[in-house]
């Protein structure tokens, strides 16, 4: 996998985000360089959630902050309702800022401490001069409202005063505040508990389906990636691997990578038994990354042509798309695909 | 050691197959300016030797503080000595000193930290961070000590052992980390593994592969062990019993099967509903659990969940219900139970009245967002 190409990107009018080849590179010194998104390509409908999925490294988070452009991609294109963003610069681009907004992963380090959740709120309204004649103060509190906080008593207080869970709602009060077209969702709940996890995700479908919201949702785990988006993509080592709907990826997955992680997910049943797969060893470093399909230096059923030719993003059903030579085929038991292919490391 | 001869013989526990540990009401609190913090109110249980048990619970629920107590590793200024025992092998190391407790840390009992970047020393070579306990407790000579940590490092899955041991922390993955320090932990062969959330900080395919590597040194070396977590997905068929904590208790505790099979206590079923399942459709609407736990400085009088619970009764405000059990090993804290003529009873009951007796709405209950 690991692969690049442009063959799933749609030809649709209500398309909002397209991301084309994508490439972040960090440079490290003495002309050596971090790969951390390479040849990244997707896009996003109207009202869509795309799920990005994969291991930590794997570059899901620089493209979320690459299409925010910062920092700028190294190269690709980032086009929004068809405007080029990565030519931008100066009063245009921050004229583009309040279309997009994002929500991280940890709730209480990213609002300011010394400030009250209405001014933390409020804040996009007053920099947008969209504050006339007290329309802030209820703009604000219907934000609060809808994110499950009470206005009188949150809107005062400061961040230390509330908990995880109640931090993510503020932080996402205040994404939604300046009406976004697109929501960048970076990890919002691996650091919550599973129960405030189940209240989050339940509110941002509420909020995607009360202010008509596009997004992108970025996260590790695979169940929680299902249960929100729409499509997801699974990206390894600063590649796509597999794109696909939520159902025929998670029902149908082609790509090797995407069916070990599928088997590694812990299920709450004692009866399931253990039926991991896992991947031997740890992703590789992406300042060095192997030649031809990144993956397949622990992938079991990787080839000799693996190591020499890139695989190219295909389709392997509707609107299913896989980057690999040897995709496991949807006839196959997953779990024993692999048994007779010889390894190749 | 052969404190056979001073093992006490408790009358109450059904079958005492030479219990490891046991925690015998064990009372943790913290005296704070906000009033006294009761982490561990109460906490009872036992491990068989080469057993597991899984403590379940959200953040504050107390496990952490439990897993701190039964190593002994509380500033004893911090903690308010309250009542209760911690048996290891019949002898009770509360009272214990950290110089005593040396003795125990390592070749008795060891932990595993959620955060392996943390709990490893940043400025010192893994080989050293190995060998310190090897060479303390078990006499062993450098090169001795050398070979042994190698061995370790090869049984936990690090590839170029010997090369390892010359390299720091942070030249290693966060997965190749936990791996170090479950060595350290297994270096001295400890009869009691604590883990606390030794997976939360990595990602899923290497979760699988520690999880696996827990449960095998386990097996191997028939080591008890306790795992805490907050993921009732992470035990499911990994240890043998499941104890889910609430504000400081155990709510339920039963063997792994019969908890998932036959779950008496709202909360367990609150928390097994509200976990994601990738054999659900997209967009299924998630069963949450609204609110928090409680302030553990300011408990209310009756059950501690009562307020976020489908099945509360006026009784549930008045009392905090004791332990019940309707099969042996099976104890859960509820009066409502799930599963029984009771709770259905009470469930429907507070469905035809659109709330609970603590007045949470049902609605609310049922498909909560805010």
């Amino acid at each position: 996998m690991a692969g690049s190409g442009t063959a799933h990107l749609r030809d649709r009018d209500d398309i909002v985000l397209t991301v084309e080849d994508l490439v972040v590179e960090f440079p490290l010194g003495r002309g050596r360089k971090v790969h951390a998104v390479s040849g990244v390509s997707f896009d996003l409908a109207e009202g869509e959630t795309l799920g990005l999925v994969g291991e930590s490294g794997c570059g899901k988070s620089t493209t979320g902050k690459a299409i925010m452009q910062v920092p700028r991609p190294t190269r690709g294109s980032v086009r929004l309702r068809g405007r080029e963003l990565t030519g931008l610069h100066g009063d245009d681009l921050r004229k583009t800022r309040p279309q997009m907004q994002m929500i991280f992963q940890d709730p209480i380090s990213s609002l300011n401490p010394r400030r009250r959740v209405r001014d933390i709120v409020g804040e996009g309204l007053s920099i947008w001069n969209r504050d006339r004649d007290g329309a802030s103060r209820s703009r604000v509190d219907e934000l609060l409202s809808a994110v499950g906080l009470d206005p009188e008593t949150a809107g005062g207080r400061r961040a230390h005063e509330f908990s995880g869970g109640q931090c993510q709602r503020i932080c996402i009060a205040r994404s939604l505040v300046l009406d976004p077209d697109v929501l960048i969702c970076d990890e919002p709940v691996s650091a919550l508990d599973v129960s405030v996890q189940a209240q989050i995700l339940n509110l941002l479908e509420d909020m995607k389906a009360r202010y008509g919201l596009t997004m992108l949702f970025i996260a590790h785990d695979l169940a929680v990636v299902k249960n929100i988006s729409d499509r997801v993509a699974v990206m390894y080592l600063g590649k796509v691997c597999e794109v696909g709907p939520a159902e025929s990826l998670y029902a149908r997955p082609t790509h090797p990578y995407t069916n070990a992680l599928l088997a590694a997910v812990p299920r709450p049943d004692p009866e399931a038994g253990s039926t991991s797969v896992p991947l031997e060893g740890d992703v590789p470093s992406p300042v060095d990354p192997p030649s031809g399909c990144r993956f397949r230096t622990r992938c079991p059923r990787a080839q000799e042509r693996c190591a020499l030719e890139e695989p190219l993003v295909r389709p392997v059903g509707e609107d299913h798309f896989v980057a690999c030579h040897f995709p496991v085929h949807a006839a196959d038991a997953p779990a024993d695909a692999v048994a007779g292919v010889a390894t190749m490391s | 050691m052969s404190i056979a001869a001073e093992l006490p013989v408790p009358p109450a526990t059904p079958d005492p197959v030479d219990p490891l540990l046991e925690v015998r009401d064990l009372h943790t609190w913290f005296d704070t300016p906000r009033g006294m913090v009761r982490a561990v109110d109460g906490v009872s249980f036992t491990l068989r030797r080469g057993a597991s048990i899984g403590i379940v619970g959200e953040s504050g629920s107390g496990k952490t503080v439990l897993s701190r107590s039964i190593m002994n590793l509380l500033p004893k200024k911090a903690a308010v000595p309250a009542s209760g025992e911690v048996l290891f092998e019949g002898r009770d190391l509360r009272p214990m000193s950290s110089k005593q407790m040396r003795s125990y840390w390592g070749p008795q009992m060891a932990m595993v930290f959620q955060d392996p970047m943390t709990s490893l020393n940043g400025v010192v070579k893994i080989g050293r961070q190995i060998t310190e306990g090897l060479r303390q407790h078990l006499d062993l000579s450098r090169q001795d000590a050398d070979a042994e940590a190698v061995r370790l490092l090869t049984s936990v899955g690090i590839p170029a052992p010997e090369r390892r041991l010359g390299e720091y922390p942070h030249q290693l993955s966060g997965g190749m980390r936990q791996r170090v320090t479950i060595a350290i932990a297994l270096a001295c062969g400890p009869k009691l593994l604590m883990a606390d959330e030794p997976t939360t900080a990595l990602d899923v395919t290497v979760q699988a592969q520690i999880l696996d590597l827990l449960a095998r040194q386990q097996a191997e070396r028939s080591m008890g062990m306790v795992l805490v977590t907050h993921d009732l997905g992470v035990v499911a068929n990994r240890t043998d019993d499941i104890a889910v904590m609430y504000a400081g208790q155990i709510v339920e505790k039963a063997s792994t099967r019969t908890l998932f099979r036959r779950m008496r206590h709202p909360y367990t079923e609150a928390l097994m509903r509200c976990i994601p399942r990738v054999e659900n459709p997209s967009h299924t609407r998630l069963d949450a659990i609204p609110g928090r736990p409680p302030d553990l400085a300011a408990l209310p009088v009756g059950c501690r969940f009562a307020p976020r619970c489908r099945y509360a009764q006026p009784e549930c405000l008045a009392e905090n219900p004791p332990l019940f059990s309707d099969e042996p090993g099976h104890e859960y804290r509820c009066f409502f139970p799930v599963g029984t003529s009771a709770g259905a009873e009470a469930l429907e009951r507070n469905e035809r009245a659109g709330s609970t007796a603590a007045g949470t709405t049902m609605d609310l209950l049922t498909k909560a967002s805010a």
